[in-house]
């Protein structure tokens, strides 16, 4: 009660214009800890405590100073006032702000968009260099880290191109320095990336810009030039940055702990013995000649050598002394290195089998080129070529193989895919990789295979994806056909490694068995009928199982869209008989004259006529059996007759002359 | 042989070519009929690349059924021939001495065939025709009709399905092949034993190219006909000269190249048949 009597007669005096709009006014009603209002529909606290005000930076301003617009008569504030603009009295932040993506940001009305109060606080604005200041360096990471921290709404829905950036921090070097040791020069967040001016790194203006991120580093490394003196010639690091590395490439932002080597080289000083044709290992002689050009003709060309020999150490006298381990490409193709570790060939590489290729075995070393590249041995048409070093029949992954392939370059080089690639030069044709994958060959049982049944019809689809979209409606589709059974895939028809086109001879002959391995019955009935009879002798030209069923879009007979449906079939059997009625489409494709049940006219007719022979064998057989002894007995009274003739005409021709013989005697 | 020996001709010029054509046809429609049938053997694939491919074989199966069909038609015309120039009525053609149509004397024959067989009868005093010629000389009709319709049907399936349901190409399949098997093994075994190799003939009887038969032979194979003829005094109107020696040779190598590919199909199909039957 006692409130609303004094609001009245401040009210009054207003009216009068006797009082000017003070502090002490404003806390009437502010100072109270527990009022409470309305603002953009939310009721939130509209308490100001006094104390914390005048402590303040802003401590000797009168409130209206900055809620301009707000005045005495309108009480309570009823009508729309403006936000508090800091900008009013901060002119030169205000400007900087509005350049960077958060002002940009509140510009576009991003509901996320940080306001000056989010970071600095309203009323308990504090001097920086106070300790409680939100804005305090120790406080800092965390102020940043409110919005830029793994699982915040900035950081899922904004396109922030780091993650783990605060956890990435605190364990820095950085970080370490400032919230462990304490150190408060220790560079935080807005070191780096300024206050107010926060710009993408890909914005030239940027702080962490390629082009400024050294001077934004020796901001605070002053001395950085003196300490990577083999690197830093001078201002060479700011003005050809391209050919030496900017501070980011060895320390990575945000985890400037992992770093890549310790002491930067630059190539020149590698070249000064490597550039020598006669440089040899001392160990084992092979020759450590680094021919330069090929490196700068090579995907590598910006690259320093130091980024990828990474143990260089720049105190010794021969910087490359310390290197102990090989180089590891994975250190930049994180991804790449990832899928090969999973690989048969990268498990033989972790398990040390001296047969596991490593990246170089394919991709070369300095002068390693993109697979574009026609020149690159992984340029499509190199592939199976270079596949073939250990595959081929003979060498040495060929000779741990046990499966049941044989031959692989040989037959791939003359199947359907080897001839496009390699006869009609089409790069865009399979390659070993198409389906094995660069780096993740694994074996077709691995369930992750590329070429594990249950992938390979996505594999092959990544190409044909016509007949994928095809072959996922069919009957032999998973997704159609729920059953404990293997399903065929692409390649239990098609062949791994021989794929042949599909209309040639061999291909239509041998899809007949291939059928025929899970539909035993139906494709031995099938070569009971004249279909299967002349296919078996060669003939192309007759249906075989896919003309009537179809191939990829095999369905149910029972499907309406199935080629044999009612509705379908009389228009399949015109493809060869153009004449073909409905009757005609009632010929039994599979008949078999063995099944009682099933065919028993067929059964019957067969048997009839197996009875007419059987007995006619039979009667003929016996009269036969009966007559050959008779006829034997038939054959010697011809002889004897025969020959009584012959003896009677030839008696008389020996009477004639034998009778002067009988003189002599 | 000083003396020359005497001949009996038996056979017409036309009937001997018919003969001939049909041993052609038969043999092709054998050939190329049994590789389909036996299409799962060795044999069957290399008799159908023999014929320059299935599709090849298909068109001399068919060629050779035209051949067969006419010489069919032609022996059809050649018994109305008959009829007008020798029997003048269908009657004594039919049911005259020399008719090809089962009688009487055809019964006694065979009867007294089994009695000879046993052992309690001689050898029966056969006529111009046997009985077991006459069974071979109908079961050409029968396969004509049989073999020769089925064949039809499967030829123009489209056409024949205007008539009958599709199963009935299947059934026509069936009795088509199983006929053919039956007249291609009776002809190379039962038909072969008959003229050719049983043991009086051995090894072959060629008087189905030549016509003529020795006098000395005929009297004693058909003693009823040549009884017949003498007693008709028309024994000297039969009577010819043989072929010169070249035509005989010929004759014989013909006849050899018919036995052989004729033993080598029943071989064949009795290795199909016991070895890889389905």
């Amino acid at each position: 009660m006692k409130k609303y009597f004094i609001i009245i007669i401040l009210l009054s005096l207003t009216w009068l214009n006797i009082l000017p709009q003070s502090n002490e006014d404003c806390l009437i009603c502010h100072d109270d800890p527990g009022f409470k209002g309305k603002v953009l529909g939310k009721t939130i606290s509209l308490n100001v405590t006094p104390k914390i005000f005048s402590g303040s930076v802003h401590g000797a301003l009168e409130c209206i100073d900055c809620h301009s617009d707000y005045n005495a008569e309108d009480i309570p504030h009823t009508k729309k006032y403006s936000r508090v603009n800091c900008g009013e009295c901060h002119s030169d932040v205000q400007k900087l702000y509005a350049e960077c993506l958060h002002g940009k940001a509140k510009a576009n009305g991003d509901p996320l968009a940080p306001l000056c109060q989010d970071c600095h606080g309203n009323h308990n604005i504090l001097p920086v260099k106070d300790h409680n200041s939100a804005v305090a360096p120790m406080k800092i990471p965390f102020l940043c880290g409110k919005c830029h921290r793994e699982g915040t709404p900035v950081q899922l829905q904004r396109n922030i191109p780091q993650d783990r950036i605060l956890e990435n921090y605190s364990e820095s070097i950085h970080g370490e320095g400032l919230l462990v040791k304490g150190l408060t020069v220790s560079a935080t967040c807005v070191s780096c990336h300024s206050a107010h001016r926060i710009l993408p790194h890909t914005d030239s203006r940027s702080t962490i810009s390629r082009e400024n991120i050294a001077k934004t580093c020796s901001v605070c490394h002053a001395e950085i030039e003196t300490v990577h003196r083999k690197i830093i010639r001078g201002e060479l690091w700011e003005k050809q940055s391209h050919v030496l590395p900017a501070c980011v490439d060895c320390h990575q932002p945000h985890e400037i702990r992992k770093v890549y080597y310790d002491y930067g080289m630059a190539n020149k000083d590698c070249l000064e013995c490597h550039d020598n044709p006669n440089l040899v290992s001392s160990k084992d002689g092979r020759s450590l000649f680094v021919n330069y050009d090929k490196i700068s003709n090579s995907e590598h060309s910006e690259t320093a050598c130091s980024q990828c020999h990474s143990e260089v150490n720049v105190s010794k006298h021969r910087p490359c002394e310390s290197i102990k381990s090989k180089v590891d490409c994975s250190a930049c193709h994180e991804e790449v290195g990832l899928e090969y570790a999973k690989s048969i060939h990268g498990n033989l590489v972790a398990n040390q089998d001296p047969n596991g290729p490593t990246c170089k075995e394919c991709h070369g070393t300095h002068g390693v080129l993109g697979r574009l590249n026609p020149d690159s041995p992984t340029f499509a048409t190199n592939i199976p070529l270079l596949c073939a070093k250990c595959h081929r029949e003979g060498e040495k992954a060929a000779m741990r193989y046990t499966g049941s392939e044989k031959d692989i370059i040989e037959h791939y080089t003359e199947s359907i895919h080897g001839k496009g690639l390699l006869k009609s030069g089409l790069t865009v044709t399979a390659t070993c990789t198409a389906c094995h994958t660069a780096h993740r060959e694994l074996p077709h049982s691995n369930p992750e295979s590329s070429i594990n049944p249950a992938n390979i019809s996505s594999t092959c689809g990544s190409c044909h994806h016509g007949i994928e979209e095809q072959f996922v409606k069919s009957v032999h589709s998973p997704l159609i056909t729920d059953t404990e059974k293997e399903l065929p895939v692409c390649n239990d028809c098609h062949s791994a490694h021989t794929i042949r086109r599909a209309d040639s001879d061999g291909f239509k002959l041998e899809i007949m068995s291939q059928c025929g391995r899970c539909h035993e019955q139906i494709a031995e009935t099938y070569f009971d009928t004249y279909h299967g009879k002349v296919s078996q002798l060669g003939y192309t030209k007759t249906a075989k199982c896919y003309d009537c069923h179809g191939s990829h879009d095999i369905l149910s007979v029972n499907d309406p869209k199935s080629h044999l449906s009612r509705e379908n079939v009389v228009e399949t059997c015109k493809t060869c008989h153009p004449a073909a009625n409905r009757q005609f489409a009632g010929y039994l494709t599979h008949a078999t004259h063995h099944d009682p049940d099933k065919y028993p006219i067929l059964f019957w007719v067969f048997w009839g006529m197996t009875g007419l022979l059987i007995g006619t064998f039979f009667i003929a057989g016996l009269h036969t059996i009966l007559w050959f002894p008779r006829s034997l007995e038939w054959r010697r009274k011809l002889k004897k007759i025969h020959d009584e003739e012959k003896n009677s005409v030839d008696n008389k021709f020996d009477v004639d002359n034998n009778e002067p013989k009988n003189e002599e005697v | 042989m000083s003396i020359k020996e005497k001949y009996v001709l038996r056979f017409t010029r036309l009937n001997r070519a018919l003969h001939i054509f049909m041993i052609v046809s038969f043999i092709i429609l054998s050939l190329t009929g049994m590789s389909l049938k036996f299409s799962y053997t060795g044999w069957a694939r290399f008799l159908s690349k023999f014929f320059g491919g299935f599709e090849s074989a298909g068109y001399w199966h068919r060629f050779a059924a035209i051949i067969m069909i006419i010489v069919f038609t032609t022996h059809l015309f050649d018994i109305v021939r008959l009829r007008k120039k020798e029997f003048k009525t269908w009657k004594s053609l039919l049911i005259g001495k020399n008719s090809m149509l089962f009688n009487k004397k055809d019964w006694l024959d065979f009867k007294n065939s089994m009695k000879w067989f046993v052992g309690r009868g001689d050898r029966p005093s056969y006529g111009r025709w046997t009985y077991w010629e006459k069974f071979d000389y109908f079961a050409v009709f029968w396969g004509m009709f049989v073999i020769g319709s089925t064949g039809m049907t499967l030829w123009f399936p489209e056409f024949f399905t205007n008539f009958f349901p599709g199963w009935m190409i299947n059934v026509a399949t069936i009795i088509h092949s199983d006929e053919a098997l039956l007249a291609t093994g009776f002809i190379f075994t039962v038909h072969f034993f008959n003229t050719h190799l049983r043991p009086e003939k051995f090894p072959m009887d060629i008087v189905i190219f030549s016509g003529r038969i020795p006098l000395d032979e005929f009297k004693l194979d058909r003693p009823d006909e040549y009884k017949e003829m003498v007693e008709k005094g028309e024994l000297e109107k039969y009577l010819v000269e043989d072929y010169p020696p070249i035509v005989i040779k010929g004759i014989r190598f013909f006849g050899w190249t018919a036995l052989t590919i004729g033993f080598s199909i029943v071989i064949w199909i009795i290795y199909a048949m016991i070895f890889a039957y389905r």
